[in-house]
């Protein structure tokens, strides 16, 4: 702070070379700690100096400097815009070309860093021409660099489909697809993330990722020991499932509904989430994928997280997919009640804690009537007839009125349970469609229980 | 007068006789005609309407066949939209079919999945115990010294034992460790380059390698050792083309001579450095007399006919 960076800026144009290094890497752990040093840093101006003999320094500079421009990058994008103005970008493409790998992979990750920000960030480290030598450098045989460079093609491609499109035509996805088998745990999340960002966009990007042939593969993905690759693989699937239901139906072909399931069931906390959502995802598209996806038995761990987890959103996320599996026909409505998810559900509904969260209550409300809407399974109805509020309590009892009338063993039950006793101390405006249904449900019965 | 009132009396009484008459003629004449006209008209709208009746027949004819064949064909439509949907698009049997093949599937994937982490977790399991082994083996070879010897037992050879424990049978099976070489490290090397791509610092080799310290002088020429090592270690000049970056302006410069070297060449015989060169590339053929299915025959290199000097005659 104290003038460190104009002292350090003479140094930079010193004779020897070793000096210059040390400078250059004294300037790169001053940015890398401190926002307002990396700002301070920019505003001296140094970093044209900086670039200006890059091409015919030696590889050590050449890390050192790419180690800078990284520094100062990754604080924010109007950092990252100011490097890119001093014209730095084709500095780094010439140092990807660059044969020592450490230097390759300073510059990728100083790419990665200024690309994350956003789209037109994204779009200069295209116009560079940095991708066909990203691609490149996957192919090396150094791990580090692997990793550096699918996190940087990961970072470019999550902005926008015409990136991702970019990406894919300088041929990543072959290459990506290869290092799924890899051991390293790291490179295999950055891979997934990869090629998750690609599929995200648009249902021919999520096609070209499958015709990769990544499907058995991904799915020994899901059994890893890493929490991470297991997030990013369910992720991978998530958003390839979720753009058309010939895709799904090919997740569900492979079995990848099944390893989806066991992946639920083995993590805890965030890293379920997507694997939740791959699961409704699948159920919404058709209701022969949602009786494919209980069939594989998927509801049980969906009642578990839902039951288990304290994060609002993972809540939310089980009862949509929940929602999703139980709307289609009476059937699926059926196997959701029978696993005894329907007071959970409710409970989330009315609880008061999760009033602040719109988006819990607001799941839990939509999938408990979509499965509300189609469940003729009474037993499970019942007890919710007691707690439930006056909004649920109308499909409630809407479904006891179609069901009633004609099943007899069921009119015995409803009265030996107390039900219709509820039913009675029901006030409806009269003529509205509560008050219907009360009739209906009334008049399955002779008048002297009736009172 | 009283006949002039009866006259006119009569004559009224006449008058009104014949009017009344004429009234009923005219009144019959026009009923007449009404009735003519009636049934004229009669005639003509019966006439008109038989016309018509044909076609009204026939279209109320047409109109009853069209519904039936209405009905039938919505009866057949029904018939057939049942049996196709049922076979091809909704068809229950081949859903239940391919749920279970799914759920078969599905328990497949799962089993393999689950060999895949048990050999993954052997794995583990593996690469641990060989490490372990691997520091075991490392700290016996660094304890040697706590064998045993004849006159003191070790640590692990106590003489209330039965047999030596474990640990005695594998000091004995390990070599002792030797001096490790002393390392020439860099401080300022380090600091630079703590990197882990990044393996070999630039060799600046600021103090020489540490003889020890009384060494006695080895015998004989030798040069001053201070003077080897100045010229072993005297630092690289490398040429200006050497020196000179891929990327600056004379090597770029110097880049389109070579490129129209490289494509126009004058001749494209190797160049042969020497004139012995290709005396090197001259292979020995080996004649076919002396070469075997086994190899080259001895006789005619390395020995030939067999001597027998004991019946020489000559010295005798």
């Amino acid at each position: 702070n104290s003038g460190v960076v104009c002292l350090l800026r003479p140094l930079l144009l010193d004779v020897v070379p070793s000096i210059r290094q040390t400078a250059a890497l004294a300037l790169g752990r001053l940015a890398d700690y401190d926002v307002e040093l990396a700002e301070a840093i920019v505003k001296a101006g140094i970093l044209p100096q900086l670039i200006c003999s890059l091409p015919q320094e030696n590889r050590y500079y050449k890390k050192t400097a790419a180690f800078v421009l990284r520094a100062i990058a990754k604080h924010s994008p109007q950092l990252a815009q100011a490097i890119v103005q001093c014209g730095a970008l084709e500095m780094l493409v010439i140092c990807l070309e660059d044969f020592d790998p450490g230097v390759k992979e300073g510059a990728a990750w100083a790419f990665g860093y200024i690309a994350r920000h956003n789209p037109e960030l994204s779009q200069a480290v295209v116009d560079a021409g940095a991708v066909p030598l990203l691609v490149l450098c996957i192919q090396e045989p150094e791990i580090a660099l692997k990793r550096i460079a699918a996190s940087t093609l990961s970072d470019i491609s999550k902005h926008s489909p015409e990136l991702a499109q970019t990406v894919v035509d300088a041929g990543a996805i072959a290459h990506l697809a290869q290092m799924i088998p890899n051991p390293d745990a790291k490179l295999k999340r950055q891979v997934l993330s990869a090629l998750s960002q690609i599929a995200k966009h648009s249902v021919d990007l999520a096609e070209l990722v499958v015709e990769a042939e990544i499907f058995p593969v991904v799915l020994t993905c899901l059994k890893d020991s890493d929490e991470y690759v297991k997030k990013n693989g369910a992720t991978l699937i998530r958003e390839i499932a979720k753009h058309t239901p010939e895709l799904s139906q090919l997740i569900v072909n492979s079995g990848g509904v099944a390893a989806v399931i066991d992946c639920i069931g083995s993590c805890r906390g965030t890293v379920r989430l997507p694997g939740i959502m791959t699961l409704g995802y699948v159920a919404a598209h058709s209701e022969n994928l949602s009786m494919a996806v209980i069939v594989s038995k998927g509801i049980p761990p969906l009642c578990v997280c839902l039951l288990e987890e304290h994060e609002d959103h993972i809540k939310a996320a089980a009862a949509w997919a929940l929602g999703q599996i139980g709307r289609h026909t009476t059937e699926h409505a059926r196997h959701v009640a029978v696993a005894n998810v329907l007071p959970t559900l409710l409970d989330i509904f009315v609880d008061t804690r999760s009033s602040e969260d719109l988006k819990t209550k607001a799941s839990g409300f939509k999938a408990l009537k979509n499965i509300l809407q189609k469940c003729t399974y009474l037993p499970a109805l019942e007890p919710l007839l007691h707690e439930a509020p006056p909004t649920i309590m109308k499909h409630i009892i809407g479904q006891f009125s179609k069901v009633l009338p004609h099943d007899s063993k069921a009119r015995r039950l409803f009265v030996t349970t107390g039900g219709l006793k509820k039913v009675q101390e029901i006030q409806a405006e009269p003529g509205s469609l509560l008050q219907e249904y009360i009739n209906t449900i009334n008049n399955c019965y002779p008048e002297e229980i009736v009172r | 007068r009283a006949i002039d009132e009866d006259r006119k009396i009569k004559y009224e009484a006449a008058v009104k006789i014949q009017r009344w008459f004429r009234a009923c003629r005219v009144r019959v004449y026009l009923r007449h005609l009404a009735k003519m006209a009636v049934l004229i008209q009669k005639w003509w709208r019966g006439y008109l309407r038989r016309k018509l009746f044909k076609g009204i027949v026939e279209t109320a004819y047409y109109i009853k066949k069209q519904e039936f064949y209405n009905e039938m064909a919505v009866r057949i439509q029904k018939t057939w939209r049942g049996y196709y949907i049922r076979k091809y698009i909704h068809n229950y049997y081949a859903l239940k079919k391919y749920l279970r093949a799914v759920s078969v599937n599905n328990e497949l994937v799962r089993h393999e999945l689950q060999e895949f982490a048990e050999m993954k977790e052997n794995e583990e399991k593996m690469k641990d115990l060989e490490k372990k082994e691997k520091e075991k083996k490392y700290r016996a070879r660094k304890m040697h010294y706590l064998l045993s010897t004849e006159q003191i037992p070790g640590i692990y050879n106590s003489p209330f034992r039965k047999s030596p424990d474990q640990m005695e049978l594998l000091l004995q099976k390990s070599k002792p460790l030797t001096h490790r070489k002393q390392q020439v490290k860099n401080p300022v090397a380090d600091e630079l380059y703590g990197w882990p791509t990044c393996k070999e610092p630039p060799a600046f080799i600021k103090s020489l390698p540490l003889l020890p310290a009384g060494r006695q002088k080895p015998q004989g020429p030798f040069r001053d050792p201070a003077e080897v090592l100045q010229q072993r270690y005297k630092p690289v000049e490398p040429t200006l083309r050497v020196r000179e970056s891929m990327y600056s302006p004379p090597a770029k410069a110097r880049e389109p001579s070579q490129r129209k070297e490289w494509k126009d060449p004058i001749h494209d015989n190797e160049f042969l450095p020497f004139s012995s060169y290709h005396k090197k590339y001259e292979k020995y053929e080996p004649s076919l007399f002396k070469s075997d299915k086994y190899g080259k025959e001895a006789y005619g290199t390395k020995y030939f006919r067999e001597v027998y000097p004991k019946k020489w005659i000559a010295d005798k």
